[in-house]
């Protein structure tokens, strides 16, 4: 166990963790920053993604060691109030069923579109295919995308 | 049946929604944070609202706290069921606040996601519960001006006289709560709905993009420890040797219990324990049945074709219709086991002492699983509470709660409150999976007409059950047997979305689609014909509750907006129509050729699931039916090797992704019907409406799932 300083929504915080201890459960069981899910362990999902210096990563398989002097971001620090253009555009469709996915989705496509702010359906696809969602809301998600990107 | 109404059994209805004026905390959110969802402007917590009955509560200012009964799965029933609610109960959606109850056995039935009957069952008992409580409001206005309460009119929980006075439902409900509810009260006529039929939002939209702790796997409390469990590797293996000295060095792991076959790592957070797990030395020996997929495919085919069948169904005489027969069409179908893989893996909250167990967690079955913990415990029913997270999927695994009775068993032996979670390894292999199965389907034909049907099921554990033997085509055939047997497996098995219809829809979708090819009829034209010839015998048939006269409708709505037959070049139509969970569903799937190979680009639907409650949600859930179909039936793939499964997680097992996915164009047949089930019925058709469409494309049939086998690597 070491003590690991980490930037998180704009919070410094000092976790005292294993090195290998994956960032997801640094945020979940340690800092209580729930929104980011666990569903695979293993990069295969999505669920886990936040944003690390601004890139989607995957939080489930990232070390704490491998943190430090980054900044990340979670659902919970994308907006205050649930109004970034992206969660807007998914309340717009009424993406969610059952919902576990949708914050990972979220997080993979406002990442996607800093990079890319008018991207084609095809741009679309490529980016969120890393994103299971068991439901299938895919072609709401594909929608809420492009109309984040209108607004954006 | 009479097509105008849904069949409804009385005694699923309501048991009594009693008027209580005294306290009655029902349903209490755990998560300050999910609050305010519907209007976050208002602060429902520390507004005082009176209890009405155990659905409702009014406070003073009018606003109204609806309990929401049955548990989420993402079917969408916290919106749903609150909306017909709040419709009797005439009060304006935006001044609603729904809330989840608890398991409340006194006050609500059938507290349960499963079946896509939580609406069909509720229907009469919701309404009710908001006519009452409307029907004292008024009352109590009716008291306080001393007028009859005809002289009496409400809009949007405003309750008027005649005099131009008026008096919100907040300022009533004091007096209201002192009056005696009625036995019986007048219902709305559905030509009057303001809220039912419109578009609402998910209720917990606003808490799911935020990253809101709505789900089990996110409660918390202080001292709360957390778990892992570490099980047979297959089915057939037992525990012989443990040797947990590396586990226990792990920095958070606190304990190691030996459990029943199984070993449970304790530790201060949920990476502790999978570390944990992950040291554990185990040794396993054979014990029972190693079975693998080889193994089952032959023995499903030798059921097939063996003696030992149970008949569930048998019109006219199958053997003479054969033996006259100028053609005789034979056919198999196959079908692997597939896992749930709900994406929120399986997890549950047990504080267990001597007082009782406190359970908190995502489950369909609440008060099966209140049961089965108080036989576990050895106390009395009533000492089990259960609080219902939303769920991150249900799809039938969360019927099964086996993973609620091990929380309860391992906080039972550390005395203090545990947080279980299954590692996506876990929830793979240690599945109650849809049971492999395979049909066998043979068809006379003479003189150009169909005139004898032979369905025989093979299925491990459990074969098809209730009237699904007695769906299309019974009744549109003279002679015609509906036959099964099943192997006994020590794998477990259980309902997968659309129990056995997931599978068997398309096998005789398929079925028919050769028919008709064999025949020189167009596939529509063929459903048509069939189902006409069925509409007497529907009536006169107790054991048939599909509405052939509904499905002709949504066969020729959904011909109609796919433009059935004009598709342009490269676009390749397959058709597929099937009744499940009272719903009658018929799909036309899209197929193109693109270079690397046919992709289903898109599936038109048309349902008629009687009423629409919320069009926005139950448009969603066609949507996820079909895409969920379209992913199990094309890579849905689970074998086993010595009882051992093929895949533990995603890197193994395919779900549909977005690129694979089709766009789903949805439409309902207009209806003034009681409304029936959404959220499995969508699923049953999609594979063979893609089936059918691929041959078209490609020229091959598909016999077994999942197709991209054939399609792709074949």
């Amino acid at each position: 166990m070491s003590a690991f300083l980490i930037e998180v929504n704009g919070q410094k915080y000092s976790v005292d963790v294993d090195e290998d201890t994956p960032l997801l459960w640094v945020l979940r069981d340690h800092l209580s920053l729930l929104g980011t899910k666990y569903g695979c362990g293993i990069a295969q999902c999505g669920a886990c993604t936040i944003h690390l210096d601004g890139n989607a990563t995957r939080s489930c398989i990232l070390p704490i060691s491998q943190v430090q002097d980054k900044k990340v971001t979670t659902i919970e620090g994308l907006s205050k109030n649930g109004d970034h253009p992206v969660q807007k555009a998914w309340k717009e469709m009424d993406v969610p069923q059952c919902g576990y996915c949708q914050a990972g989705q979220i997080m993979t496509a406002s990442a996607f579109l800093k990079q890319n702010s008018k991207p084609s359906d095809e741009e679309i696809e490529d980016a969120m295919h890393g994103n299971i969602c068991r439901c299938g809301t895919y072609s709401r998600i594909k929608k809420a995308v492009k109309i984040a990107s209108n607004n954006s | 049946m009479d097509d105008n109404k849904t069949k409804t059994s009385r005694r699923d209805f309501l048991k009594s929604s009693v008027l209580t004026g005294g306290a009655l905390c029902l349903g209490v959110s755990f998560f300050g944070s999910c609050k305010a969802d519907v209007v976050p402007e208002v602060d429902f917590a520390s507004m005082d609202f009176k209890d009405f009955n155990a659905y409702i509560k009014v406070a003073k200012d009018g606003f109204v706290t609806i309990f929401a009964p049955n548990p989420e799965i993402g079917q969408g029933v916290k919106t749903s069921i609150p909306m017909i609610i709040a419709e009797e109960l005439e009060v304006a959606w935006d001044k609603v606040y729904v809330q989840q109850a608890g398991l409340n056995t006194e006050s609500f039935t059938r507290q349960v996601a499963g079946g896509s009957d939580s609406i069909r069952q509720g229907w009469v008992a919701f309404r009710e519960a908001g006519a009452k409580a409307k029907h004292l409001l008024m009352t109590a206005a009716a008291n306080r001006w001393d007028v009859s309460m005809d002289q009496l009119s409400v809009k949007e929980g405003v309750v008027s006289n005649q005099n131009g006075e008026s008096l919100n439902y907040g300022e009533l409900v004091e007096d209201a709560a002192l009056i005696e509810a009625p036995e019986k009260v007048e219902l709305k006529n559905p030509k009057n709905f303001s809220i039912i039929g419109t578009d609402k939002f998910n209720v917990d939209l606003n808490g799911i993009v935020q990253g809101k702790p709505l789900f089990g796997i996110d409660y918390k409390e202080e001292g709360m420890q957390y778990a892992a469990i570490l099980r047979a590797p297959g089915f057939g293996y037992k525990l012989v040797g443990l040797d947990d000295a590396e586990a226990k060095k792990v920095s958070g792991v606190i304990d190691v219990l030996k459990l029943e076959n199984k070993i449970a790592v304790i530790a201060s957070n949920t990476w502790a324990a999978f570390k944990g797990k992950d040291k554990l030395k185990v040794e396993w020996k054979p014990d029972g049945n190693l079975e693998s997929s080889d193994f089952h495919s032959k023995t499903l085919r030798d059921l097939n074709d063996g003696k030992k069948l149970e008949t569930l169904r048998k019109d006219g005489d199958i053997v003479q219709a054969f033996q006259e027969a100028d053609q005789l069409i034979e056919r198999s179908y196959e079908a692997p086991f597939l896992p749930h893989n709900c994406l929120e893996p399986m997890n549950f909250f047990a504080d267990v002492t001597d007082a009782g167990a406190r359970m908190v967690g995502p489950i369909q079955t609440p008060e099966w699983t209140q049961s089965r913990i108080a036989e576990l415990l050895k106390i009395d029913k009533e000492k089990v509470t259960i609080e219902m997270t939303r769920m991150g999927g249900g799809f039938g695994r969360r019927l099964y709660g086996g993973f609620a009775l091990e929380a309860a068993e391992i906080s039972k032996i550390t005395r203090t409150p545990v947080l279980l979670v299954y590692t996506r390894e876990d929830d793979m292999t240690q599945g109650t999976y849809r049971p492999a199965s395979r049909y066998k389907i043979a068809a006379s034909v003479k003189n150009g007409e169909i005139t004898g049907y032979h369905l025989k099921e093979a299925a491990i554990n459990r074969n098809m059950y209730g009237a699904i033997a007695h769906f299309f085509p019974a009744g549109s055939i003279e002679n015609l047997q509906v036959d099964v047997a099943k192997y006994e497996s020590n794998i477990t098995t259980g309902a997968w979305r659309a129990p056995y219809t997931n599978f068997l829809a398309y096998a005789e979708q398929s079925f028919f689609d050769e028919l008709a090819e064999i025949l020189g009829k167009d596939p529509v034209d063929l459903r048509i014909e069939l189902l006409e010839k069925a509409i007497k015998n529907a009536e006169e048939d107790e054991d048939i509750i599909y509405s052939p006269k509904r499905m002709i409708e949504c066969i020729k709505l959904v011909a109609e907006k796919a433009n059935w037959g004009k598709s342009s070049n490269n676009v390749f139509q397959g058709l597929s129509a099937y009744f499940s969970h009272r719903t009658h569903v018929a799909e036309i799937a899209e197929v193109e050729i693109l270079d690397d190979g046919p992709k289903v680009s898109k599936v038109y639907v048309a349902v008629d699931c009687g009423i629409v409650v919320n069009p926005l949600g139950a448009k969603n859930q066609i949507e996820g039916g079909v895409i969920d179909g379209v992913g199990h039936a094309m890579f849905g793939e689970f074998a086993f090797e010595d009882g051992v499964p093929s895949a533990k997680n995603f890197n193994q097992y395919q779900l549909i992704r977005m690129k694979d996915a089709p766009e789903v164009e949805v439409y309902f047949v207009k209806s003034t019907v009681d409304p029936t089930g959404l959220g499995e019925p969508s699923l049953p058709p999609a594979g063979g409406a893609i089936a059918n469409a691929l041959y078209k494309a490609t020229g091959k049939r598909l016999y077994k799932q999942p197709f991209s086998n054939d399609l792709y690597k074949g």
